[in-house]
């Protein structure tokens, strides 16, 4: 399973940043998207990966570290926010620089 | 436990939500607010500074929560000072917005206060994911102030950098979590005490770990090859903006400070100091960048905020240096770079007030409706930053220069710092004798408004107390040194000793 999962979240950092280097704002949103994703995944990870354990003392022998899980929800509360300020940044830029380009202007070719 | 402690945080916070809701309050009573809400923040914070100065560390657990299971505030003489330092600059910036500034765009006081909320809790916490939180917070509002005024150039500079920290977030986050993963524990005290009886095959995650936190800190205080969106967002942001942040560069130092002198300071064993080898040269890079960068800047704006990344250069110099004096003069200096830079953002835009649409483009212009004046102010904060006798900066560098051992160090320190210190000189005398000297025409502006001149002056004046007081501010300093490069006090925490 660690193999999988680790697979997978450098897959998505990847990604990620690929598309964050598209230099358009939709990638980037994209790509910031899928890098938090990722991020959260790891955070949720380092309380070690386990099924069937219950973040509850006293429900069975071995149980889940609830702490990871409370951090991944305050970074994706965080995380959220702030792409719904970039997404409007992007409609601003959009509207006043007319391109979608993140230095705000085309580049020359 | 002082209850006192919470305060710089819960003052802002409700203020800030305060500001938010009561939508239909006055402009004048809305500015009445925001300035009683900073500027009791100085009292405050004096006070707080008066508490640290017996040496002992305070500790306030939320909640009652013991340390390290809650979440804990930590006071020792370094968050008091920069608590002083922000809550200053913050009075005399939002003192200079309340003569129109504020009125750019909505929410400009409720955003001003969340983001002092942030300033003091970076400074405040003692737990490291609560570090990501105040930073987020800072961040969030930040973005918002940048933006503040509306423009072309805003929205332009804002993008860069709201992208930039995004991504210095998520590797925030991932150090984090590595250290929370190996470690067990987010309290820095717990964090110091168990990185120095980890497990040495650990030592290379917790490497990973500890270094990538000083990417993100180095992309917030603007460290070489981080600090590329800095001038174009300073000098593009409304003037009480830009003199609030410069506060803002200074987080990121103080969180270098914490976590390496703490977390990965004296006690962590084959850790201990890891990343003094690299600051060093970084910080010398840094400082030479930004003086070739200063020389180059056709904008006073763009030049000032290069002078910020050439305080942050100095002060990382000091910090690499690792040594207590080392210590002090960097802190000495903090305080210096921050309060000038404030003032220097601030004097800019009544220059750019007086000079029409040319605004503080360095291109002959229409002369000042009050050269005299403008031109002293500008005189004292440019000599002071450059680092001249009487002033502050002049104290400020050669207690930097004079805390080195002899050696190559000292050469390559010695030679950056006062050929930088030409550099900066230079580039400013152009500047100055451009914007007071040579005039295409006869004055037309406006004579600058008494407020405004009052929290510019009131800034600069800073200078002149940290060379009035320059004695006991040294001790002082070195006691902040000595108490950061003790960390008994600090493990102690999570033995139940200090709470």
């Amino acid at each position: 399973m660690e193999a999988l999962f680790a697979i997978t979240l450098g897959v998505m950092t990847a990604s990620g940043v690929y598309l964050l280097l598209r230099a358009r704002i939709f990638p980037v949103v994209m790509g910031l998207t899928l890098i938090s994703y990722a991020v959260n995944l790891f955070i949720f990870s380092m309380g070690r990966l386990a099924t069937g354990v219950p973040a509850v003392i006293g429900r069975s022998v071995e149980y889940g570290d609830p702490l990871p899980q409370a951090l991944v929800l305050t970074a994706i509360v965080i995380g959220f926010a702030m792409t719904a300020f970039v997404v409007v940044l992007a409609l601003r830029s959009i509207g006043e620089l007319r391109t979608d380009h993140v230095d705000g202007q085309e580049p020359r070719q | 436990m002082n209850h006192a402690l919470i305060l710089p945080l819960l003052v802002p916070l409700f203020t800030g939500a305060l500001l938010l809701f009561a939508h239909s309050l006055g402009r004048s009573s809305k500015r009445t607010l925001s300035l009683l809400a900073t500027w009791s923040l100085v009292p405050l914070a004096i006070w707080l500074l008066v508490l640290a100065d017996d040496g002992q560390l305070r500790v306030y657990a939320l909640g009652s929560w013991q340390p390290p299971f809650g979440i804990v505030l930590m006071l020792d003489r370094l968050s008091a000072l920069m608590l002083l330092v922000t809550a200053v600059l913050a009075g005399f910036a939002v003192l200079y917005a309340c003569r129109g500034d504020d009125e750019r765009g909505p929410n400009f006081h409720a955003l001003y206060q969340f983001q002092l909320l942030g300033i003091n809790g970076a400074f405040l916490t003692g737990d490291l994911f609560n570090l990501f939180v105040f930073f987020e917070i800072l961040l969030i509002s930040s973005y918002a102030l940048l933006l503040h005024g509306h423009g072309q150039r805003r929205v332009r500079s804002g993008m860069h950098y709201v992208v930039l920290n995004l991504l210095g977030s998520s590797l925030f986050l991932i150090g984090v979590s590595m250290l929370y993963g190996l470690l067990g524990t987010l309290n820095m005290a717990d964090l110091a005490a168990r990185v120095s009886a980890a497990d040495p095959a650990d030592g290379p995650l917790l490497a990973a770990a500890g270094y990538l936190l000083l990417v993100v800190f180095a992309l917030k205080g603007a460290i070489l090859p981080l600090y590329f969106w800095l001038p174009r967002a300073y000098a593009s942001a409304t003037a009480p903006v830009a003199a609030l942040f410069a506060i803002m560069t200074k987080v990121g130092l103080y969180a270098i400070v914490r976590v390496f002198t703490l977390i990965f300071g004296n006690e962590a064993g084959q850790l201990s100091h890891m990343v003094d080898a690299w600051l060093w040269p970084l910080a010398l890079l840094t400082l030479g960048a930004a003086v070739v960068g200063a020389l180059a800047a056709r904008n006073l704006q763009v030049l000032l905020a290069y002078l910020v990344v050439v305080s942050v250069g100095t002060l990382l110099a000091g910090i690499a240096l690792g040594s207590e004096a080392g210590l002090a003069a960097a802190l000495y200096y903090l305080v210096h770079s921050t309060l000038i830079a404030g003032a220097l953002f601030l004097l800019a835009d009544l220059i750019a007030r007086q000079r029409g649409d040319l605004g503080t483009d360095l291109i002959t212009a229409p002369a000042l409706q009050q050269p005299l004046l403008l031109g002293t102010l500008f005189f004292i904060g440019a000599i002071s930053v450059a680092g001249l006798p009487p002033f502050s900066g002049f104290l400020g560098k050669l207690m930097l220069l004079r805390a080195i051992e002899p050696g190559a160090e000292a050469i390559a320190l010695w030679a950056v710092v006062l050929v930088g210190g030409l550099g900066m000189l230079i580039a400013l005398s152009r500047a100055g004798s451009l914007v007071f000297w040579r005039a295409s025409a006869l004055a037309q502006g406006h004579k600058a408004d008494p407020v405004r001149l009052l929290a510019t002056t009131g800034l600069l004046f800073g200078s002149l107390v940290l060379v009035a007081a320059a004695g006991p501010l040294q001790t002082f300093m070195q006691a902040t040194a000595a108490q950061l490069l003790d960390l008994r006090p600090y493990l102690q925490i999570v033995q139940g000793g200090a709470a």
